[in-house]
């Protein structure tokens, strides 16, 4: 176990490297730099700005020196913890992320939560079931969650929850909590916005979810032992939570890898609609006005708390299922 | 041993060679009917048909799926305005219904006119059908006038307004156009965008993956790591970073092509894998190794004898693999990333649902995401009987 461990930290290293040199690149991508498209919005209103200010402002930002060296010196800021500077909010990007990198993983986590608690009892209904009714009515919803596009799905939530429970529209709190420290009111009401987000952005990776369930546990639900143990006249229940069950649980450990991406998209989008205070809206912003340090953080934010996660999970995965820690790896 | 053989059968009294000049008729044991010949000597295209055949779900699908990609090639004339023409009498006009009776006697499909009210307290307009103005709907007539392909000036439509009439049948939008001739252009731009990104990551996922399954070793590793690391992106972020790439002061054309090609880039990785896999399997196969003896080139013995095994796999997964373009397209547009107007696209017509009084006040321009779902939900049934369908053999 220790030597997988150490292994997929090693891995982790290149990857997370390469990840940071795309990264760059592509924040590097759009023709100029933020002070360009700074002057063209000045020019536009009418404003001029001094040559010489500009060039000492290119030159405190690093923006005149060469490319390789400007990723040196983020990339070696970075782990020190100095993630560089916001033009736009004129503050170092660490303090212009921090809260909303918290509120990304919170509703991150809560998405996988909710996954797993709707496609739980649903794979089970649905593969034990087969072919009922429920089963096709089941089946036919995750499809129709996988098709409806996330934004808009988030707008009409938002709406039906402001006409049926008054909900605040837009936000994460209601708006006199704003500011205030943090009580029990202040925590029920962003239980009570948290809801439709969670539901949004989780509705494809449910659909996933449960479809790898019903498949794997109907594999295992025909094979012999299930047919012995009932024969042997163990009750339905005991015979498939018993055994079938737990090998059927790999995908709600092993999909993390294959979630987290696709919620991190999601929640993206959602909370542009929904206004949160999340990384999305912001992300959004940063690459309109290419405040390129923004931006690049939080790309390369998204994408740590990716790998990361699915480091996690191979190794919760690896801890349950010795087959994949001997399998995996070794063999080449 | 040898030597009783050899006094058995000398070479001189050996037994002649005799050949039986009888017609022979080789099926004269076991007689095959036409179909039953046609069934066995079938290829393996047609008996992936056959099966999918019986996929109803998927049969239905697919024809929807036809009928929209061939109702792409006459938007112009099932559409009943032209894509820009405003109506400022018309603002955020809700959908008219089609009757047939009008007060009990038949007059065939018409819409009854708007009645216009403006509230002054809310400034609000309102529409209501007045049941006084019965206009009947006019077929294979002359409308406004549009470039037919961009080509050919014309003015010939399916459907049109009664003369001095309206046929908003799907409600207007903020500028007075008509929703239902948007989204039929729409479907021209949403549907090409996948095809056009399932071609580009098809090609990419084909050749890289072809050549880490075939060639292994640090290539394949090499390739695998990179792979991994597309994947670890978060999809929608890079895309908006790489559409916010994209030059503002583009032809929408070329942002179109752009747009195409960033969903085509990031999603080769699961084709690349699933032919790496295939052909890791494959290249341990009798076959490979004769056509290697035979001296035939990689290329050759990818492209002519590994990929044709499993393209109807490969079909299918690119068929899984369209929906997720339609979408992100949907996403990008809505965000302002994607698509931009002049250009129609599904997407584009969503951004004007973007807040939550057009839920409240005007829920018609919520409408394109029916055609969406459709797509979506079509592709993936198409896809899920394809893949069932793949291997005939089984």
């Amino acid at each position: 176990m220790l030597g997988y461990v150490t292994r997929r930290i090693l891995i982790m290293i290149p990857t997370l490297l390469a990840i940071s040199a795309i990264t760059f690149v592509i924040i590097q991508l759009p023709p100029g730099d933020y002070l360009t498209s700074m002057v063209n919005e000045m020019q536009s209103r009418g404003e001029s700005m001094d040559q010489g200010r500009l060039a000492m402002l290119r030159e405190t930002y690093g923006l005149d020196r060469p490319m390789i060296e400007q990723y040196a010196l983020w990339l070696a800021g970075m782990l020190r913890g100095d993630f560089g500077y916001s033009f736009e909010y004129n503050m170092p990007v660490s303090d212009v992320v921090g809260d909303r990198l918290v509120l990304t993983v919170v509703i991150s986590v809560a998405t996988i939560i909710f996954i797993w608690g709707v496609s739980f009892p649903i794979g089970i209904y649905s593969a034990t079931h087969q072919y009922s009714l429920g089963d096709y009515t089941l089946t036919l919803l995750g499809f129709l969650g996988l098709a409806v596009p996330n934004f808009l799905l988030a707008l009409v939530l938002l709406y039906l929850a402001n006409v049926w429970f008054g909900t605040s529209i837009g936000g994460l709190m209601d708006p006199r909590f704003l500011g205030q420290p943090w009580s029990v009111p202040k925590a029920m009401s962003v239980l009570e916005h948290m809801w439709i987000p969670v539901m949004v952005i989780g509705t494809a990776g449910t659909a996933a979810m449960i479809r790898r369930l019903r498949a794997n546990l109907l594999d295992e639900l025909h094979k012999p032992y299930v047919v012995t143990a009932r024969a042997k006249g163990l009750p339905p229940g005991r015979a498939l939570w018993k055994y079938p069950l737990r090998v059927a649980l790999n995908p709600f450990i092993s999909d993390i890898g294959n979630l987290l991406p696709q919620i991190v998209s999601g929640a993206a989008v959602v909370s542009v609609v929904m206004s949160l205070p999340t990384t999305g809206p912001m992300l959004l912003q940063a690459l309109r006005s290419q405040d390129m340090y923004l931006a690049g953080s939080f790309l390369m934010f998204l994408a740590v708390l990716t790998v990361v996660g699915v480091f996690l999970s191979d190794l919760a995965l690896a801890a349950l299922d010795p087959r994949i820690r001997l399998g995996g790896g070794s063999r080449r | 041993m040898t030597d009783t053989t050899q006094d058995r059968l000398a070479p001189d009294d050996r037994l002649p060679h005799r050949v039986d000049t009888a017609p022979w008729d080789p099926e004269e044991v076991e007689h095959l009917s036409p179909e039953q010949e046609r069934f066995t000597t079938a290829s393996q295209w047609w008996m992936v048909w056959w099966k999918l055949r019986r996929h109803r779900l998927a049969v239905i699908s697919g024809v929807i799926l036809l009928l929209l990609y061939a109702s792409t090639l006459v938007s112009e004339v099932l559409a009943p305005y032209a894509v820009d023409s405003r109506h400022s009498r018309f603002i955020h006009a809700p959908p008219q219904a089609v009757h047939l009776f009008h007060e009990g006697q038949f007059v065939g499909p018409f819409v009854y006119g708007y009645r216009y009210n403006l509230d002054l307290e809310t400034l609000r307009r309102e529409y209501t059908p007045d049941p006084a103005k019965v206009q009947p709907i006019r077929f294979v007539c002359r409308g406004d006038p549009y470039q037919f392909w961009g080509l050919v000036e014309t003015n010939w439509h399916l459907a049109c307004p009664a003369e001095g009439g309206t046929l908003f049948l799907l409600g207007t939008d903020r500028l007075g156009r008509d929703l239902l001739s948007r989204m039929i252009y729409g479907t021209r731009i949403s549907l090409t965008i996948g095809l056009i990104g399932i071609t580009v990551s098809f090609v990419l996922g084909i050749t890289i993956g072809g050549i880490a399954g075939y060639y292994g070793g640090w290539v394949d590793n090499l390739i695998q790591r990179l792979i991994e690391i597309i994947r670890s992106f978060p999809e929608l972020p890079l895309w908006m970073a790489l559409s916010a790439a994209l030059p503002v002061t583009w032809n929408p054309i070329f942002v179109y092509f752009g747009i195409t090609v960033i969903l085509g880039l990031l999603e080769w990785t699961g084709l690349a894998r699933a032919v790496r896999s295939k052909l890791l399997a494959l290249r341990e196969e009798d076959f490979t190794t004769a056509a290697q003896l035979m001296g035939a080139k990689p290329s050759r013995i990818i492209g002519r004898h590994l990929l044709p095994s499993f393209m109807s796999h490969l079909i299918a997964s690119a068929t899984l693999a369209i929906p997720g373009m339609i979408l992100g397209e949907t996403a990008l547009s809505f965000l302002g990333l994607g698509l931009r107007p002049p250009i129609t696209s599904w997407g584009v017509l969503l951004t004007e649902a973007q807040n939550i009084n057009v839920v409240a006040l005007y829920p018609w321009l919520m409408l394109p995401v029916v055609p969406v779902i459709v797509t979506v939900l079509s592709f993936n049934f198409l896809g899920d009987g394809l893949r069932d369908a793949a291997d005939p053999y089984r």
